[in-house]
């Protein structure tokens, strides 16, 4: 465009500032979009300025057409000794970045105490305690065993997981079966009905559903979650239509079984009276699918957000195993009755793995049903997702917002995007009782601290940051980065 | 104390109960309140907080839960009129929220993908950026942000001028692209004639001027304050007369500018004598009128106009004529019945450029004019707020401004000092310039018009007579109405001029008339 195409067109402007020019102008009917202007994040002043070795663009569109390309399968129902990589009787898996038992939160350590009474390696709370202070249990990142878990995340030898395959790249990634509301392991409670709970579910509920998918066969959850998202889920704090769909599938075969039915009923009346069924699904999908994406040379997009209710972690596709940590922030949102802020433990779970492929927060459009947690108005809920597409690099092609046209939900974040703009990912999440064995009090939105973005800047700066001698390659790169940005 | 109600079948998203419970606890002060669907789960939590499981007997989960906790009966009385206005508040507000706006240029784009131009006036150490980040994606941009530093406006310039874009300011507060004003501007017809000008109510009084006189203006491009100093050395207006030699719909280029430096004032007019078209300069404070080639050098705005009217027609353009008779009667009318002791002009401005013409216009007619803009610095007023024999004050100078609206925007002010200046015996008559169009007040005759009764009131009660004179930079088609505005000064006893320039002649006589008679 020059000035000898501008005179003599329609003029369309772009307005970043005061409003009253904006409104004077589409008063003489000129159209305008108004920008919601507002200064950089501090300590961001010149990211994505400095010239780098790699095509950080050619890279972002490598990791998140991997991403995008992904099709998360549901194969069947294992224990997770025996499909886990890696995993051991002395092995417990758990939410968010690397930490050690002294550094747990209060729900962790509950879910902890209740993995090992679970297990049988202790028979009390104190017994149970002191093993896990002991040094006798190893505790390992769910997300570096392929695995996810909500909230507390943990994960023990004899629990059953539900297994998802990536068919597009042949990966897999594994998640427990949810346990429903009130009280339960993964917000931290271990009461002996809570442990009752998770022996029926490893010796009924696991095997029913096992056998279940032999006969059902593959289930394609990128299908089933495109057809949540348009019945009002978002795949992370609303599941409704998830499970529901999932029962669909399941029920014709799963009462086929030859297993006594008032044990089948049982399981069907589980699955049904849980609205989060489907969560244990959504999270391994979209694990699976960034999976895909981590290790491609360069690339800026984030493969994990995950919190331990101590640390908020992240890892990019570019810098593959490495984690990103700050302290976990406080959830804002709505409590259950009798609780509030000061009850709550910080902000905890893998299952920000959904914000991390698309769903969650960035598919908050699609679930008008929640949006009390954004502001109360479906506009707010739209305008949310909208702000989300300014940190992603691309849109899904199988999922999508019906309220925003059908746009494809906004998936891939840029860690420079996020740090240029200074919108970070909204994330849709419950609320533990920071004390063990309480369980959930709430639900709300949370946003990841700034400072493991800027850890993350530095250490890919050092990774890719163009060396200073001018040769052919900086001087290519650099090029491109000023074609494109 | 507690109480539970129940409602049957009437189901609710989870979420907005929550809402809903907090909204009624905090609404009537209870203790607790907890409105749920009756699930096995909400069931429990209530028999928790102390409500008995026969009072739960038959509630099942599509049935609305609603359980009160207070101190006394009253307060639970109160909570529970509350309940019907909540439950209809949860579906009053699924309406309504502001629709979205963009965060980052990339996005705005995606909104708006034909936008041609980027209007930036956000805090000016941020405008460079976004200026930068809008030229590279090939947009034309207009900074009406100050306080951006002269080296990111050079820097700018540049690659604008690489590209072949606009960089128009910063500090520009008024242009003209096809037909549309921005920011501070008029509503003015489609013509032939283009501007190019580095002060903004410059540019407004001109393409009013042309309005008035029923020709168009094709384009005007504000180039910002600084573009004609030495540093930037009219970068952007040399790219405005490119631009507008270029254009087919112009046929004659004016440009306006605060006398420049003078090398720079050299290249320009070299380059304008040689574009190809008539041009009119008008350099603010050129005493004289001449013609030189293609080029009509102006001594005021409105010879400006005038002249480029005169060569879209393609008449010989002559002096401005003002009708010397009239001005006469109208003098000795404004001048009757004034005390002996009033021989003052005080000059109160919210155009800064208007201010200035007055100023040159004046000074030679009615000896030294004090101002807080004047160049020379013995002329200069050590304190605005006070004015001292023959006066202008710019009141959008930045005295005034810091930390507040500019006068155009807010005309209190200067009612305030309109006021301030009839208490002194010795002032004959106030000028004062009405700037009308898109971003300045939505009525500035009305915001003065009390303060001109009441000035003429108060000279009236000393026996003398106060003239207030006003012209009115406007066209028909501004949103305050250019017709409403006169009668709204002329009811309040102002004598309204066809221009800045006809309205400082006119108190050039008027006080040429208090000198012959003192």
């Amino acid at each position: 465009m020059s000035v000898f195409n501008l005179f003599g067109q329609t003029l369309q402007v772009i307005n970043i500032g005061l409003e009253s020019f904006a409104r004077n102008l589409r008063q003489e009917g000129v159209p305008v979009v108004q920008m919601d202007w507002r200064p950089p994040v501090a300590g961001a002043e010149g990211v994505g300025e400095a010239p780098l070795r790699i095509d950080r663009e050619q890279a972002n569109r490598e990791a998140v057409d991997r991403l995008l390309r992904g099709q998360p399968i549901l194969t069947g129902v294992s224990s997770a000794g025996e499909v886990i990589p890696g995993m051991r009787k002395d092995l417990f898996l758990h939410a968010g970045p690397p930490i050690c038992w002294e550094r747990m939160c209060g729900p962790m350590r509950g879910a902890v105490i209740g993995g090992i009474l679970f297990e049988g390696l202790a028979a009390s709370e104190e017994d149970a305690e002191q093993l896990a202070a002991s040094g006798a249990i190893a505790f390992e990142p769910c997300h570096e065993h392929d695995a996810v878990g909500p909230m507390a995340g943990v994960t023990t030898w004899s629990m059953p997981v539900w297994v998802v395959e990536n068919r597009t790249f042949g990966n897999r990634a594994y998640c427990t079966l949810n346990e429903g509301l009130g009280k339960v392991l993964r917000y931290g409670a271990y009461a002996p009905q809570v442990i009752e709970h998770l022996r029926w579910m490893a010796e009924e509920l696991g095997p029913i559903l096992a056998l279940t998918m032999e006969r059902h066969g593959p289930l394609d959850l990128r299908v089933l979650i495109a057809q949540a998202l348009q019945m009002g889920d978002e795949g992370h704090n609303r599941n409704r239509a998830g499970t529901s769909l999932l029962i669909r599938e399941l029920a014709p075969e799963l009462v086929r079984l030859k297993v006594k039915r008032k044990k089948l009923s049982e399981a069907l009346r589980f699955l049904h009276s849980n609205d989060h069924t489907f969560l244990n699904l959504s999270m391994p999908s979209a694990k699976c699918m960034l999976e895909a994406a981590a290790g491609v040379e360069g690339s800026s997009m984030l493969v994990t957000m995950a919190r331990n209710g101590t640390d908020f972690g992240i890892r990019l596709a570019g810098l593959p195993g490495r984690w990103f940590t700050a302290p976990a922030n406080l959830v804002h949102g709505l409590y259950f009755p009798g609780y509030s802020e000061s009850d709550a433990a910080l902000d905890l779970g893998d299952s920000a793995i959904t914000e991390t492929a698309g769903l969650g927060g960035f598919a908050m459009a699609a679930a008008p049903a929640i949006v009390q947690f954004v502001g109360g108005t479906p506009q707010d809920a739209l305008n949310l997702t909208q702000e989300m597409y300014e940190i992603t690099l691309a849109e899904s092609q199988s999922w999508q917002i019906p309220s925003l046209g059908f746009r494809g939900t906004p998936s891939g974040i840029d860690l420079f995007r996020v740090l240029t703009s200074g919108i970070f990912p909204s994330i849709n999440t419950g609320i533990a009782h920071k004390n063990p064995g309480v369980g959930m009090i709430g639900a709300g939105i949370v946003q990841p601290p700034v400072d493991c973005f800027q850890s993350a800047y530095q250490a890919y700066m050092q990774q890719y940051a163009a060396t200073l001698s001018g040769d052919e390659t900086t001087n290519e790169s650099r090029r491109r980065n000023n074609e494109t940005d | 104390m507690q109480r539970l109600l129940v409602k049957k079948d009437q189901y609710r998203d989870s979420v907005s109960l929550m809402q809903l419970s907090l909204e009624l606890k905090e609404g009537a002060g209870l203790q607790e309140a907890f409105v749920a669907m009756g699930t096995p789960a909400n069931r429990e939590i209530l028999t928790e907080m102390g409500i008995s499981k026969d009072q739960l007997e038959g509630v099942g989960p599509n049935d609305l839960m609603i359980a009160l906790l207070a101190e006394n009966e009253e307060t639970i009385e109160k909570g529970i009129l509350s309940i019907p206005a909540l439950l209809e508040g949860t579906r009053a507000r699924s309406e309504g929220g502001e629709s979205y706006q963009p965060r980052t240029l990339e996005q705005a784009l995606r909104q708006l993908p034909e936008a041609n131009l980027v209007l930036i006036s956000n805090p000016g150490p941020y405008a460079s950026g976004e200026a930068r980040r809008a030229l590279e994606k090939g947009l034309h941009v207009m900074i009406f942000s100050d306080n951006v530093p002269v080296e990111d406006e050079i820097a700018l310039k540049k690659l604008a001028q690489q590209r072949g874009l606009l960089l128009m300011g910063p500090d520009c507060g008024t242009a003209l692209l096809n037909g549309k004003p921005l920011c501070f501007a008029n509503v003015v017809p489609s013509g032939a004639i283009g501007i190019v000008g580095a002060s903004g109510t410059g540019i407004q009084e001109v393409s009013c001027a042309i309005a008035c006189r029923k020709e168009g203006v094709s384009q005007a491009i504000g180039t910002g304050g600084r573009d004609l100093s030495r540093e930037v050395g009219g970068l952007m207006m040399a790219e405005g007369i490119k631009a507008l030699a270029q254009d087919s719909q112009t046929q004659v280029i004016m440009v306006i500018s605060k006398p420049p430096a003078p090398e720079v004032a050299e290249k320009i007019t070299s380059q304008l004598a040689s574009c190809g078209k008539p041009g009119v300069v008008c350099f603010i404070g050129e005493k004289q009128q001449f013609n030189e080639g293609t080029l009509w050098f102006a001594d005021s705005l409105a010879m400006a106009a005038s002249l480029a009217v005169a060569l879209v027609r393609g008449e010989t353009p002559g002096p401005l004529l003002l009708d010397d008779k009239l001005l006469e009667r109208i003098a000795i009318e404004e001048t009757s019945g004034m005390s002996d002791e009033q021989c003052f002009l005080r000059g109160l401005y919210t155009g800064g450029t208007l201010a200035d013409e007055a100023i040159y216009l004046l000074e030679s007619g009615v000896g030294p004019i004090y101002s807080n803009i004047h160049k020379e610095k013995e002329l200069q007023l050590t304190d605005p707020t006070r004015s001292r024999e023959n006066t202008i004050i710019d009141l959008g100078d930045d005295y005034f401004t810091r930390g507040k609206p500019h006068p155009m925007i807010d005309p209190s002010g200067r009612a305030a000092r309109i006021a301030e200046e009839a208490k002194d015996p010795q002032v004959a008559a106030l000028l004062l310039d009405l700037v009308l169009g898109y971003g300045s007040h939505p009525d500035p005759a009305g915001a003065i018009y009390s303060a001109v009764i009441g000035a003429k009131e108060t000279a009236r009660a000393r026996g003398g007579r106060l003239a207030v004179i006003a012209s009115i930079t406007g066209t028909v088609g501004d949103p305050q109405g250019l017709q409403r505005q006169r009668e709204t000064l002329e009811r309040a006893g102002c004598r309204v001029m066809a221009s800045n320039q006809e309205a400082a002649s006119l108190v050039e006589r008027i006080l040429q008339h208090r000198a012959v008679r003192s």
